[in-house]
């Protein structure tokens, strides 16, 4: 049995004569050690979901048990046994106060984990050196630069060395550099300490860079999980694009015969072929070409980004502020972009 | 017990941040001590029957004025609370084994103590002023205010953690509170006022209690007025204590 094992797990919101299913029936596994990333669409039912694994919201159907617990009948249990570092920016902040020492931030929250008072101060000594907080113990947390204040909220949520950790965008409004800087230090979290590491982000990049594992949710379902690579393959595919030196016709011919090969298109001595998974298409037919005596001048392989799937799945980007060229939207619509915060 | 543990741990946190920044509490207690200096004055010209008490007009005005400090001191607190919210403090603390009651009620003791010291510093400018007035009564009247001020604060942490907002919730805090006051009789006794208008005060039950504080500061403990302040003040405590802890108790938030 996984960390996290959630059943049909849903939440209606009631306002004025208005029902809203946020969250329609999830099903979730994780398991020991995993690091899993949660993405989908503002409003998809991300921090919905998250706010119901962590006990902050009640579900109005389903069941689940959260590292061991089961999160209706012993929410406490669950609270003991998880740490959780809420999203920094929008509505509510990360769950520091600006006008409390950093050190005594973490003693404070070793307390409402019940530890004794000598083991907070260790705990507190230890997570100031893994998160590279040292020098920062007597400074008022409103002095801190985002990537450090980060740092003391996820330092937070470790201070009782729990098993399973929920990262609500960890490091959204982050500069790139405390952006990495951040994702070597979740890495670590597994690595070092065999944490499982539960985290919603919106930067494809993250997810790709950190995540065993990839849920995708919209409209409040799941609409796709699985190793980043296995999503990019089950979408479309990758693209082989060869340039051969005359003989196109020829080596179009051959390249079609094989298994591996989808789709091929031949164009001006250029073709172009959509293969199941490229890393392994491409030595068969390297060898191939090679055998039948045709002159290779180029080769490339591009790999669909996470991007591409979630765009395929949800009929929405995910991007609103990640830099470089954004996928096409669908018959050359204007990518949707989304600023608002969930 | 686990809960008063909690209790106290959230106490000692509210407590540090609010010594670091010690001028909220200054300034908390200027406004009955301005209220002191340059109103009592006018009291001391009315003759003491108006006033209904013995002794001089500061028996009258100053358990007005606690119970003034007390209002406003703990009607208020609720801002602090959706600053906290703001930071995801609260959200923090939610997810975290403490209890969820400690969470206000450790804020609640931070402002009662803070409360009564600043209490006992306005009973002591009284007394400079011209007060003279049975020991027991001045505790009696800190007893008052404990009560009054751990109703009040634990109302005005749930309404800022329902308001969620301080532009709202600053009207909304005063439309309630000074009409309360005003009827109260905190500045000038309501017995002067017409018919309907002494009517109208039976409905603030900080009536009730300042009556009884002033009977107390007239050396009068055993009375009707007493037993009704008395009665008045715990059930309104423990009827605000309990809808505010319902707030922080409930599963969503």
């Amino acid at each position: 049995m996984g960390i996290i094992e959630a059943r049909g797990l849903a939440r209606t919101f009631k306002s004025r004569r208005r029902t809203v299913e946020a969250v329609r029936g999830v099903d979730l596994s994780v398991g020991d050690g995993e690091i899993v990333g949660f993405l989908g669409p503002n409003g998809a039912g991300k921090t919905t979901t998250l706010r119901m694994l962590t006990t902050l919201l009640r579900p109005t159907a389903g069941t689940a048990t959260v590292a061991g617990a089961d999160l209706l009948r012993d929410p406490l249990g669950v609270r003991t046994r998880i740490g959780y570092v809420p999203q920094a920016i929008g509505q509510t902040m990360g769950g520091t106060d600006p006008s409390c020492l950093v050190l005594e931030e973490l003693l404070d929250q070793a307390g409402l984990y019940h530890l004794r008072t000598d083991q907070a101060h260790q705990r507190a000594e230890l997570l100031i050196g893994q998160l590279d907080l040292t020098g920062l113990e007597r400074r008022l947390v409103k002095t801190l630069s985002g990537g450090q204040r980060r740092r003391l909220e996820i330092a937070l949520g470790l201070v009782h060395q729990p098993p399973l950790v929920f990262l609500d965008e960890p490091t959204t409004g982050l500069d790139p550099q405390s952006r990495s800087n951040l994702w070597e230090h979740i890495g670590r979290l597994r690595s070092d300490l065999g944490t499982t590491v539960f985290l919603t982000t919106h930067y494809l990049e993250e997810a790709d860079v950190l995540c065993d594992r990839v849920f995708i949710i919209d409209h409040g379902v799941i609409v796709a999980d699985g190793t980043p690579d296995e999503l990019k393959r089950r979408i479309s595919g990758d693209v082989v694009t060869l340039r051969v030196a005359g003989e196109d016709a020829a080596a179009g011919k051959l390249l079609a015969d094989q298994a591996a090969v989808r789709e091929i298109t031949v164009a001006d001595g250029t073709l172009k072929l959509t293969v199941e998974r490229g890393e392994r298409a491409l030595p068969i037919l390297l060898r191939v070409l090679d055998g039948a005596g045709i002159t290779l001048e180029s080769i490339n392989l591009s790999r669909p980004t996470l991007d591409d799937v979630f765009l395929t799945l949800t009929g929405r980007s995910l991007r609103d502020d990640s830099p470089g060229p954004a996928s096409p939207g669908p018959a050359g619509e204007p990518e949707p972009t989304v600023a608002a915060k969930e | 017990m686990s809960f008063i543990r909690d209790t106290l741990m959230v106490f000692r946190r509210q407590e540090r941040l609010a010594l670091r920044n010690p001028a909220w509490v200054i300034i908390g207690l200027m406004q009955p001590i301005l209220y002191l200096a340059l109103f009592g004055p006018l009291l001391t010209r009315l003759p003491a029957a108006t006033l209904g008490t013995t002794g001089n007009a500061y028996r009258f005005f100053v358990p007005g004025l606690l119970i003034q400090l007390g209002l406003f001191g703990s009607t208020f607190v609720g801002f602090a609370i959706i600053s906290d919210w703001r930071a995801g403090v609260i959200e923090r603390f939610r997810v975290t084994p403490v209890s969820r009651l400690a969470i206000m009620a450790g804020r609640v003791l931070r402002d009662v103590v803070t409360l009564v010291v600043q209490a006992a510093v306005l009973v002591l400018v009284g007394v400079a002023f011209g007060l003279r007035a049975p020991v027991a009564a001045v505790f009696i009247g800190f007893g008052f205010i404990v009560l009054v001020a751990v109703g009040l604060a634990s109302v005005s942490y749930a309404t800022g953690l329902l308001v969620k907002s301080e532009d709202s919730f600053a009207p909304l805090v005063n439309t309630v509170v000074v009409p309360l006051l005003l009827l109260s009789g905190i500045f000038l006794p309501m017995t002067l006022g017409p018919g309907w208008l002494q009517g109208v005060a039976r409905i603030s039950p900080f009536r009730y209690i300042i009556d009884a504080m002033r009977e107390a500061y007239q050396g009068q403990y055993f009375n009707t007025i007493m037993v009704e302040g008395i009665a008045v003040a715990v059930g309104m405590a423990v009827l605000f204590l309990w809808l505010g802890s319902r707030v922080f108790v409930r599963e969503n938030a």
